[in-house]
């Protein structure tokens, strides 16, 4: 093979399940260098949800990540409420957490079934989606949908448990545990899954903290970076968790991970509907949050999700950031790369359970030459001369304002 | 009157025609199969036969760079040494359509054609992952031919004869000594899998890694026809590991018949659950799999071998 | 970092697939046999227009803009009609939790899809 073969994996490709472009230039079949272009999918939200009001922005928050979407509209409820100063009912955060490890069984039942079709495993694959779908048929149950649950409202939950959803609950849970055990089981003994995934993609514990890793990849190294232990938010300031570390470092590392943790989701979902306290579900939130600002922690499933918030005292807020986990995943993913196999690449890449479009945002670009900001009125106008000289006339299209 | 018997045998059954639909029904078995172990429910009966009436009704793209007349024969190239393979292995009785001393060697040399003609199709569609799959598909070669060669060879040792037939005579005279190639048989079960670039050893066409490897650029009836040669080969390797492992003929040719297809079909389940029991493994876990273990069994199989024939011809 | 360094035997998963073939497959033929659909799923809408006082707060409220209410008839005479555009609706429902009278509600209709672009608003 010649020196310095450059393969595009992306921004379309089948080990891909969003568009981003990986530029892998190969020595014979090991990767030499990567180049990782980001920015095929900014959906620009941050900017619709300061043009929306708290309410409709709950649920462009709900869809910022299709797999957690609970641990970002209960970051970016728990920043409304901190600024409205509310109290929410015991009973609400007891439901917000059952939903919340319920959503972590099924992200990490899905990466697994990833990490099974990315490696080949299309055995394993079926049988974690299969099990999923029991999780995402409790949620559905719950919350009313299958993926954007819609439990969350500012100043509680929307939707109470009644005893035959914590039954029901129940029982999922004693069919799930010994299906994860049976997991935990394979990924201790089936040799080729360990040949496939020990020893790649590693980042030591040195290297998780000069690139700032969260989740499952830092604690795979032995970092323990569980905001629910570090920081304790909601029910877990009741309920301590058993935090899950591992010391390989590698993919093998945080497959492990992942399955323990989910075995300990399935204690905590337990021990929270058997512990929940009668009460409201919910308490009435303002529509306009006094002036503030202020930063929310949530362990998402994939990591710490970090969520900005400032208001001005309308009912619509001033500024909205999200930081969703793999954002703080993408730097290291270089160095993970580099100097393993090119059949290893899709499986290091899903490793980190990489969320594309949670992670676009628009960036301004520092040079010598001075900073352009281009605002909104102008990028419109820039954009109509530029169809204009296609032959079509926008100008005519109303700009959408909040909400109609 | 000969020729036309011929005629009919090699175009019809048991030739091209039953070998097309063998190839068909294995494909629905290998897939139903595998759906069932996953919990799915799997494709229809027809799922195989309008995968290809479908391939075969669009539109063929040709990359500029390849080199047309190349590019279009090569499928026909590799259906037709998997189809010539086939002629050689006995299905209706115990006699194949064409026999001769030393055929199994033909047999063996005309299999590593599809896999030469799928190097040179990636080769020629002048495209980074067609270039990839074709080399892993070489290197997978270099891999797996030695031991399969040795494993598919030590039957032919034991019986004394180079024809298919002639083996499957010996041994349906004297079946014990199946016995002595069931370590050959484990190890042709495995690397067949190689053979075929089915998981495990599918790397070459890895569709989350190169995207279907050295194929990628084929599209149509180009691509059909090598589908269904893909699958042919399936047939004519479980046929040639019935014939050579599982020996067990009556003499009454419909019985045999019947007992042929009963085999192959076990054979094609126990590597749909090889298939479906296993991850992907790299293509350096493959060279190191194939040459420090399985070589290492398969010559050990041949040297015991060659011991035991040397205690029966004393 | 730790090394894994004991040899396995592969196929560990076989007797699982095995027993599963003969199980009953956890996959439906889809459009011959319908899906199971949980009472509290969230589809279409239904609106009453009895106790509408037109207050609007469902279409303020709504983050997409998919729902409109209007009065057909007179200010004393009234004549409300609700009017949802299906192909911008999320199915959050935040209308149903809004409304003070509880004039909206959801089913569990979710087969909602349609031919035509212009089929898709709907009176609810």
């Amino acid at each position: 093979m010649s020196e310095g073969l450059t393969i595009p994996i992306g921004p379309q490709h089948p080990s891909l399940k969003e568009p981003v472009s990986f530029l892998i230039t190969l020595d014979g079949e090991v990767v030499k260098k990567a180049v990782i272009e980001l920015g095929y999918n900014h959906r620009g939200l941050e900017k619709a949800c300061e043009s929306r009001t708290y309410i409709q922005d709950l649920y462009i928050i709900e869809r910022v990540c299709g797999i957690c979407s609970h641990a970002h509209s209960y970051a970016y409820c728990r920043c409304v409420e901190e600024l409205a100063g509310l109290q929410t009912p015991r009973r609400a955060e007891y439901i917000r957490g059952i939903v919340g490890e319920l959503e972590r069984l099924h992200s990490h039942l899905l990466w697994l079934g990833v990490a099974g079709h990315e490696i080949g495993f299309d055995t394993l694959f079926m049988y974690t989606w299969r099990d999923r779908e029991r999780v995402l048929d409790l949620l559905a149950e719950i919350g009313g949908n299958r993926v954007n649950y819609g439990i969350n409202t500012i100043g509680g939950v929307r939707r109470d448990l009644d005893e035959n959803i914590c039954q029901h609950i129940l029982d999922v849970m004693d069919g799930l545990e010994e299906q994860i055990k049976y997991y935990a089981e394979l990924a201790n003994t089936e040799a080729t899954l360990i040949a496939r995934l020990a020893g790649i993609g590693i980042l030591t514990r040195d290297d998780v903290i000069k690139y700032g890793a969260v989740g499952p990849v830092a604690r795979a190294a032995g970092i323990m970076d569980d905001v629910r232990i570090v920081e304790p938010y909601g029910v877990f300031t009741e309920i301590k968790v058993n935090g899950v570390t591992d010391d390989h470092a590698d993919v093998y590392g945080r497959t492990v991970v992942r399955i323990k943790e989910m075995l300990e989701s399935i204690r905590l979902i337990r021990l929270m509907v058997k512990e929940m306290p009668d009460g409201p579900i919910s308490v009435r939130a303002p529509r306009r949050i006094p002036t503030g600002e202020i930063i929310i922690r949530v362990e998402a499933p994939r990591g710490e999700d970090v969520h900005y918030l400032r208001s001005n005292g309308t009912d619509k807020p001033d500024r909205v950031r999200v930081r969703a986990p793999s954002e703080a995943n993408w730097h290291g993913m270089k160095h993970m790369l580099e100097g393993f196999h090119f059949a290893d690449v899709p499986i290091i890449i899903a490793a980190i359970d990489p969320c594309y479009s949670c992670t676009d945002r628009a960036i301004m670009l520092r040079s010598d030459k001075g900073d352009t900001v281009t605002d909104w009125e102008s990028l419109r106008r820039t954009g109509i001369e530029r169809y204009k000289k296609m032959g079509i006339d926008p100008s005519k299209i109303r700009m959408r304002t909040s909400g109609v | 009157m000969e020729t036309v018997l011929s005629i009919i045998k090699i175009l019809f059954f048991p030739g091209l025609l039953f070998l097309l639909v063998a190839a068909m029904l294995a494909e629905y078995i290998d897939r139903k199969a595998c759906a069932h172990m996953q919990n799915r429910i799997g494709p229809p009966w027809y799922q195989p036969l309008a995968d290809v009436l479908k391939l075969l009704g669009k539109k063929t793209i040709i990359p500029k760079n390849a080199g047309k007349a190349l590019f279009r024969a090569l499928p026909s190239v590799s259906f037709a040494a998997v189809a010539t393979a086939f002629l050689s292995i006995p299905v209706w009785g115990s006699h194949a359509v064409v026999e001769f001393e030393g055929d199994i060697v033909v047999i063996l040399y005309l299999l590593t054609i599809p896999t030469v003609c799928l190097f040179l199709a990636g080769w020629d569609s002048h495209d980074v992952y067609a270039s990839m799959g074709s080399f892993r598909t070489l290197t997978q070669m270099f891999a797996y031919e030695v031991p399969l060669f040795m494993v598919l060879l030590t039957p032919a040792l034991i019986a004394g004869t180079w024809s298919v037939s002639g083996i499957l005579l010996y041994y349906s005279e004297n079946p014990l000594y199946t016995l002595i190639n069931i370590p050959a048989f484990i190890i042709a079960l495995i690397i067949s899998q190689g053979k075929l670039e089915r998981p495990p050893f599918d790397a070459p066409e890895a569709e989350t890694e190169i995207v279907g490897g050295a194929l990628v650029e084929y599209s149509g009836r180009y691509l059909a026809i090598f589908r269904m040669a893909a699958d042919s080969e399936l047939i004519v390797v479980v046929s040639l590991l019935a014939a050579l492992f599982l020996p067990f003929i009556t003499g009454i040719a419909w019985i045999d018949f019947i007992l042929y297809i009963v085999k192959i079909l076990a054979l094609i389940l126990i590597l749909a659950v090889l298939k479906a029991s296993m991850a992907r493994i790299r293509m350096d876990q493959m060279l190191h799999f194939c040459w420090w273990v399985l070589t290492p069994i398969a010559a050990v199989e041949i040297i015991v071998i060659l011991i035991v024939n040397g205690g029966i011809a004393l | 970092m730790k090394k894994i360094k004991k040899i396995f035997i592969p196929g560990k998963i076989v007797a699982r697939a095995i027993t599963s073939a003969f199980k009953k497959p956890a996959t439906i033929k889809y459009p011959k046999s319908k899906p199971d659909i949980a009472p509290g799923y969230r589809g279409r809408l239904i609106y009453s227009p009895t106790n509408c006082i037109d207050c609007m707060m469902c279409m303020r409220d709504c983050p997409t803009g998919a729902i409109t209410i209007k009065n057909l008839g007179t200010k004393e005479n009234k004549e409300m009609h609700a009017y949802l555009n299906i192909g911008r609706c999320i199915f959050c429902c935040q209308c149903v939790d809004t409304c003070p009278k509880k004039c909206l509600s959801f089913s569990q209709d979710i087969m909602l899809s349609k031919l035509n672009r212009d089929n898709l608003t709907i009176e609810l």
